[in-house]
């Protein structure tokens, strides 16, 4: 019996390869989408973390308070004994200084004259010490687009965009125009070793890279930093491990109330990413959601039409003596190996095209011009382990209900109707 | 010919609800049929004929009164009863043969014998043996598409009688049929009937198939208003 049903199914394209490729389709969709969404949420996350908030951030109160004006006369000073205070309290943790500056870059000419002048926003790094790590973060090596990196004091790194609209290239030197830690008029000359890309808009567009020693030099800031980052040992931003870095930070450096003691935040605290974090969360799981939800119903209805085609056939092997409950047992039977085939080949379809966009991704940037939050241009998968059996809730649960709900059918007809049916 | 009793029908009523109200096709029936009759129901369209098998078949159930089939009243069976009589004793022919599409001739003679659990030599027996009597040897391997109209129909006598059925209900089994293959499968239904002494009810209102026919009972309007032995 078992051997006729399965001939059956096989001969019948209609009620095998069809329905296996639908499923398998819809499977495959929706493993795409999830790891997608999933690439896209935690390489937006990361990216905030590696360029601007780390994973979690200190500062002092005033300078947290003046945020946005990137106020470097409120920045921590001591910070060589403080970080070497945070590396024996949190040996796991990665830690990096940072002085983000605004100021003007002046071309000059040959004979002294400015060429061209633009605003740039600066970020202070460490680059010559010979820790490469925050070379690693902000993918500098990666993102050179002409010249290399710096190798020496004086040199800098520059925007491709930004060196473009200047007309600058490798070699040039150009003028930071700048106010230093104490308030007064900095100026400061930089050799330009190379132009970047980084493929996130936000950054792309007027910055310029330094070495913090150079910041230091330049800005008066000896000893001092805007900002110290920290990086979790998680791959991801991981919100529960950075609350403990947060609290033991807090039992250390108990809060003084002072305008220049350290405060700590975590990614969730700033820049209203915890806003954008939940939105991009529940946007996200909504459209999984939605997308789930959809499939399903497609699905539901090629398992309900499947079922529906077959009435008359189900009416003669009633009329010739089969119980409707084995006819009923049968089709389930049947659409169950049909989710089941699907749904893996969908699957293992929707993860191959998620490792290819988690190892290559695809580049989106043309569509994300001027966006103003800072997002990965370039789209890549992420697999995680709920896309291993998502697939499976439209793949197999679906075309399994809308089966048994045709099915249902069967019993609410009388014999006679199906033959009614099947004589018109 | 011993002429035991093997359906009996008494006071037999069918009505349907449709949207215009109640609509009575069978109307107080009573009827009695032998083992091994060759007995046709004739009558107008809609004079329920179709009505009268399918209950008959355990295919529907009576409204009001009693109709025995092999001593199962077919009222009282329930899914399970009810297939298992069809499954063990009865064998249908339909107008529209009603072929399992995607099986071979083979294999649709064989779907029988499949739900009874018959050993598999057994049952390849059987079917060759059917499929013989229908003289259908050459297109085991054919797939019902490939058969003509004639053939086809002849495929289902062979799928009803394969198990050797107590009672084969015939619906019209010719109306698709042109002259040449009605009678054809008219004479081996009658060779069938003589052999295993299958009892065979028609519904139909073709004179080629009345011409075969022992017995017609004539229907009007859910009435039995002929029962009359025929000198075939
Ligand atoms: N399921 C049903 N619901 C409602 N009415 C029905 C149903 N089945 C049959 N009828 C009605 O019952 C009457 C008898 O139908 P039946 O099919 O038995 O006629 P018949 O004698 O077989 O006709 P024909 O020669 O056209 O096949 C018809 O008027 C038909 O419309
Ligand atoms: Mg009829």
């Amino acid at each position: 019996m078992i051997r006729f049903l399965l001939k059956g199914i096989l001969r019948d394209k209609q009620r095998s390869l069809l329905p296996v490729i639908i499923v398998s389709i819809g499977t495959m969709l929706t493993v795409l989408l999830v790891c997608w969404l999933n690439g896209f949420l935690g390489d937006s996350i990361e990216m905030n973390a590696r360029f601007a908030t780390g994973h979690i951030k200190i500062m002092t109160a005033a300078y947290q308070k003046n945020i946005d004006q990137v106020p470097n006369d409120l920045a921590l000073s001591g910070v060589d004994s403080l970080m070497m205070k945070l590396r024996k309290e949190f040996p796991d943790m990665k830690w990096g200084e940072r002085i983000h500056f605004g100021g003007l870059i002046d071309v000059p000419d040959n004979k002294g004259e400015t060429r061209s002048q633009g605003p740039a926003i600066g970020f202070g790094i460490d680059m010559l010490s010979g820790d490469k790590s925050e070379i690693e973060r902000f993918n500098l090596e990666k993102s050179i687009f002409r010249g290399k990196l710096p190798s020496h004091k004086g040199e800098i790194l520059m925007s491709e965009d930004f060196s473009k609209k200047l007309k600058i290239n490798p070699g040039d030197t150009v003028t930071l125009i700048g106010s230093t830690m104490n308030g007064s008029m900095a100026l400061y000359n930089y050799t330009v070793s190379g132009t970047i890309v980084f493929g996130a808009e936000a950054m792309d567009h007027g910055s310029v890279i330094v070495d913090m020693a150079d910041v230091r030099a330049a800005l008066d800031m000896d000893n001092a930093a805007g900002e110290i980052v920290g990086y979790l040992p998680d791959i991801y931003y991981n919100e529960e491990n950075a609350n403990k870095v947060v609290a033991r930070f807090q039992e250390i450096f108990p809060l003084s109330g002072g305008e220049f003691s350290p405060v700590i935040m975590t990614l969730r605290q700033q820049n209203s990413l915890g806003n954008m974090i939940d939105m991009i969360k529940s946007v996200g799981s909504l459209m999984v959601f939605v997308f789930v939800l959809s499939m399903s119903l497609v699905l539901w209805n090629a398992g309900l039409l499947g079922g529906l085609r077959r009435y008359s056939e189900f009416g003669i092997r009633l009329a010739i003596g089969e119980d409707y409950s084995h006819i009923y047992k049968t089709m389930i039977y049947e659409s169950v190996l049909i989710g089941i085939i699907g749904s893996i080949i969908g699957t293992v379809v929707g993860l191959l095209g998620s490792l290819y966009l988690q190892e290559h991704g695809l580049d989106i940037g043309s569509m994300m011009k001027g966006a103003a939050i800072m997002m990965p241009s370039v789209f890549r998968a992420h697999i995680t382990t709920n896309a291993f059996y998502i697939g499976f809730i439209p793949g197999l649960f679906s075309t399994v209900a809308g089966t048994m709900l045709s099915g249902i059918g069967i019993y609410k007809r009388k014999t006679a109707r199906l033959f009614k049916e099947l004589e018109a | 010919m011993e002429n035991s009793k093997i359906i009996s029908i008494e006071g037999l009523k069918k009505t349907f609800s449709t949207t215009g109200g109640k609509f009575t096709a069978l109307n107080g029936i009573n009827l009695e049929f032998g083992k091994g009759e060759f007995t046709g129901v004739v009558g107008p369209s809609g004079s329920g004929k179709t009505t009268l098998l399918n209950i008959i078949g355990s295919l529907d159930s009576p409204s009001e009164g009693k109709a025995i089939v092999l001593g199962k009243s077919i009222g009282e069976l329930n899914v399970k009863q009810s297939a298992m009589l069809r499954r063990s004793q009865l064998g249908f022919i339909f107008q529209s043969y009603n072929l399992l599409p995607v099986y071979t001739v083979f294999e649709n003679v064989e779907f029988p014998l499949l739900l009874l659990n018959m050993n598999d030599g057994q049952r390849k027996k059987m079917v060759l043996d059917s499929l013989e009597w229908l003289g259908l040897t050459d297109k085991i391997k054919s797939m019902p598409s490939q058969l003509s109209g004639g053939e086809c129909q002849r495929v289902a006598i062979a799928r009803a009688m394969v198990k050797k059925p107590e009672i084969v209900l015939a619906d019209e089994p010719t109306a698709n049929l042109d002259a040449a293959n009605s009678h054809h499968i008219l004479k081996s239904m009658v060779q069938l009937n003589k052999e295993f002494n299958t009892t065979f009810i028609f519904a139909t209102h073709d004179d080629k198939v009345i011409g075969y026919l022992h017995r017609k009972i004539s229907l009007v309007d859910g009435k039995v208003a002929k029962d009359e032995i025929t000198n075939n």
